[in-house]
């Protein structure tokens, strides 16, 4: 299959598009937050401010930070940006979807966090320690999590490609399915607890001894800072993105089908984020935080229930 | 229980002092009270000292009887109370760093205020040329796998300053020493030589949260000292501020313990009802923390109507608001979960400690000065002091929600009861010697206050804050909790900062 010129202009339409929503997103969820507590809350566009006054500022380095500290941001950022590319969003069957599957999504993830967690150790505080051990916990457990997540999605489908599960699903022969919405909680959970949302983490808090990702990356500021904090609005992106296709790619348009059905599947996309936005801000609200040690239970939650999901598939391939 | 009479400490009766009896002692029967402390009979009030004798203010709770002792100190030192009852710990470390005397016996000797940072050693004692810097050690902790967490004394959010030394293993907490003294600002030092009005004004700001308390305080050792009667519109309106204070406080309290385990739409809903209060306060006073409102000789304002229905109006939309924050407190697992069996204290230790306010009155110990040592016009109000006995999180909200329906029930009392007539009296200038003490209820506590007067400004005034002997506890109550749960508990006794630091 020739790569055109078309290809390449749309996945690169896909990469601006997951580029500058990622932080509307998160100045949507802070908003309906805010409204939710009768505040009027920050502006949506607050999270791009940030993003510029932090671009602005120099970057403090401690003495003894190694190359590791200094290259994590623009690795994190670089994984994540590219996880983020390859999951379809307005359209299936973009360039990158072939290259890639949800495994090396999570793979990608996965060495980000890797390079977060080693960055947070590398200066030696007591804050980057605990927040590198608590981040590193929970990976440990939402990454199995994650995988049986996959299988059981790819079981189904008969495929691991995004693009073809989400053209699977779309298409009037799946119907409902016991395994697929047992997936689909347990997908929500790992969101909750890989984006560092309630009731794993708080991302507005400031006691830092409750902290888990603001732990790990205490010491970082500037440029660096935000590009992690860009990273974190991407992967909470990302993940949106694929719950609203892999359990919802009603809307979405195949790679190829012109520019109305493009425009079609942008509006319905950015509908979709604001709905799961609004329903994360609702459900942050209603619920109080966990202690540390609840996170294993609620993440081997999640571990079983796409444990169930798969094996279902194996008892019966309608379930 | 021992009365006074039955402790039969000999000294000779300071004349000048008052309410309370001032007796000064010698080493023995300094020893002899020591020991009653130690037994439990007696609850140590506070420890302070002047250039050359300690004083100490004790308290019989069930009979409401309190005495003050003193013990001449002219070879620089006494003989340690903090050797046989620990709550006396910090209060000697700080004598020693502001006067130079010694307690003799201590088993830490270590500075408390002292940075050697004052340029002079002993402030107020001696005065002596500072030494070299000495270095603070932490308490030793030794085991295997332990790690060490220092926190503070600046935090990343914008509270008071203080260091917290966590040792843990793993996410336990091993052991939690607390090192504060950051916000010290003098004012003891102030004081001497300041005149009634200006200590009054710095009584008001020894801490903030308080300054209402703090402020009947001091006016009222002020005024036991002068042997003046403050008229009874006065003592009401007096009332009915610390009421109000202590509803504004308990409000932000309730919601900023929920805000720490992440759960913000409760500290919205509180925060709103604060606003509340606090705006009826500043239509009624003045001054949204109603500071320098308390002023010896009774208040420095009347209440006017407009000011009385602002405040009624509050009263009502609290009353009104209130019970559905309280259900979705109670009705919300995930905000149970981490607040049910969160930081146990024990009774035995509230009771060692005389912890007051919430702190006490969470792990059993039944105390409330308001009650117990019945100060107009409390005498006439009709209130029930919540107790409970788990000691946890949990407990330590339930008695600032139920100390919530209890204040604004007071408050309601003292509008509908309050009397007419005159709400100042001017102060009799004098230049003997006077002694006054007084004990007030704050809201995180007894709030002590002693001052000497002569030649008619302040000789030397002391005020202690619940707090001394609150801090102490919060190290016991988090051992073998999580190092995440510190802040939740660390809110739950919400101590001050300023009030210890002087």
């Amino acid at each position: 299959m020739g790569v055109t010129l078309d290809d390449i202009l749309v996945q690169g339409l896909q990469m601006l598009l997951v580029f500058t929503l990622a932080p509307l997103l998160t100045g949507f969820i802070r908003k309906v937050k805010a409204r939710l507590m009768r505040k009027r809350g920050p502006s949506l566009l607050q999270p791009y401010r940030d993003l510029l006054r932090l671009l602005r500022k120099d970057v403090v380095l401690a003495d003894n930070a190694s190359w590791l500290f200094r290259a994590t941001p623009y690795v994190t950022f670089a994984a994540i940006w590219v996880a983020a590319a390859l999951v379809p969003t307005f359209a299936t069957g973009l360039l990158f979807n072939w290259m890639a599957d949800l495994i090396v999504i999570v793979a990608l993830l996965g060495t980000a966090r890797f390079f977060l967690a080693l960055a947070g150790m590398d200066v030696g505080t007591a804050f980057g320690g605990l927040g590198s051990s608590r981040e590193v916990m929970i990976a440990a457990l939402a990454e199995p999590a994650m995988l049986l997540i996959v299988f059981c999605v790819a079981l189904v489908a008969g495929s691991s490609q995004l693009s073809t599960i989400a053209n699977f699903i779309a298409s009037a022969q799946v119907g409902l399915r016991v395994s697929l919405g047992l997936a689909m909680i347990a997908l929500i959970m790992v969101a909750l607890a890989e984006n560092a949302r309630i009731p794993v983490d708080n991302p507005s808090t400031h006691l830092e001894l409750t902290m888990v990702h603001e732990a790990m990356i205490l010491e970082y500021s500037g440029r660096h800072l935000a590009l992690i904090e860009f990273g974190a609005f991407l992967k909470l992106l990302l993940y949106v993105s694929l719950l609203a296709c892999l359990f919802f790619p009603w809307g979405i348009a195949v790679s190829g089908a012109g520019l109305q059905s493009y425009v079609v599947g942008t509006a319905v996309y950015v509908v979709k984020l604001a709905a799961v936005g609004f329903l994360l801000a609702l459900f942050e609200t209603a619920t109080a935080k966990m202690r540390v040690f609840r996170v294993p239970q609620f993440l081997g939650a999640a571990l079983m229930l796409g444990l169930l999901g798969t094996l279902l598939l194996f008892v019966s391939k309608s379930l | 229980m021992a009365s006074l009479d039955e402790l039969k400490l000999q000294g000779r009766r300071v004349t000048e002092h008052g309410p309370w009896p001032r007796l000064v002692v010698d080493a023995a029967h300094w020893s002899r009270a020591t020991l009653e402390l130690v037994a439990g009979r007696w609850s140590l009030l506070s420890l302070w000292g002047e250039a050359d004798t300690v004083h100490m203010a004790m308290l019989e709770p069930q009979l409401g009887e309190a005495v003050v002792i003193s013990l001449p100190c002219p070879s620089g030192s006494f003989p340690s109370v903090g050797m046989l009852h620990p709550p006396a710990l910090r209060l000697e470390r700080t004598i020693h760093d502001l006067f130079g005397l010694v307690p003799e016996g201590s088993p830490d000797p270590r500075p408390w205020l002292d940075r050697d940072q004052w340029g002079v050693r002993f402030p107020l004692g001696p005065r002596l040329p500072p030494s070299a810097p000495r270095g603070y050690q932490m308490l030793p902790v030794e085991g295997e796998g332990l790690h060490q967490i220092a926190v503070g004394p600046v935090h990343a959010g914008i509270i008071e300053p203080g260091h917290f030394r966590f040792t843990a293993n793993g996410e336990t907490v091993v052991r939690l020493e607390e090192r504060l003294g950051y916000v010290h600002k003098g004012i003891d030092g102030l004081l001497i030589g300041a005149d009634l009005e200006r200590g009054a004004q710095l009584a008001g700001r020894v801490s903030g949260d308080s300054t209402v308390a703090y402020a009947i305080a001091f006016a009222r050792a002020a005024e036991a000292a002068l042997g003046i009667t403050v008229p009874p519109r006065a003592l009401w309106l007096r009332a009915l501020c610390a009421e109000l204070e202590r509803l504004a406080n308990h409000l932000g309290d309730i919601g900023g313990v929920c805000n720490d385990v992440a759960f913000a739409l409760m500290l919205s809903h509180c925060s709103v009802l604060r606003e509340n209060v606090l705006r009826a306060a500043e239509r009624a006073f003045g001054h949204r923390l109603m500071r320098d409102v308390v002023v010896p000789g009774g208040v420095a304002r009347d209440l006017d109507d407009t000011g009385k229905g602002s405040i009624r109006q509050m009263a009502k939309t609290v009353r009104q608001r209130f019970p559905e924050l309280i259900e979705l407190y109670d009705e919300t697992a995930s905000l149970q979960d981490r607040t049910v069996t969160t930081g146990r204290l024990s009774a035995e230790l509230a009771q060692q400690y005389a912890a007051g306010g919430y702190v006490g009155r969470a792990s059993g110990r039944d105390f409330d000065a308001r009650r117990d040592l019945a100060y107009p016009p409390y005498d006439q109000l009709r209130f029930k002091v919540p107790v409970l006995s788990e000691g946890d999180v949990n407990a330590r909200v339930w008695i600032r929600i139920r100390e919530v329906k209890q204040s604004i029930g007071l408050i309601e009392q003292m509008l509908s009861e309050l009397p007419d007539g005159e709400w100042r009296v001017p102060l009799p200038a004098t230049l003997a010697p006077a002694e006054g003490v007084a004990l007030v209820e704050g809201f995180r506590g007894d709030v002590l206050a002693w001052l000497r007067l002569k030649d008619g400004v302040i000789a030397r005034c002391h005020l202690r804050d619940p707090s001394w002997f609150q801090w102490p506890l919060l190290e016991a109550a988090i051992e073998g909790n999580i190092v995440a749960d510190f802040p939740v508990c660390n809110k739950s006794f919400n101590c001050s900062y300023s009030g210890v630091d002087l």
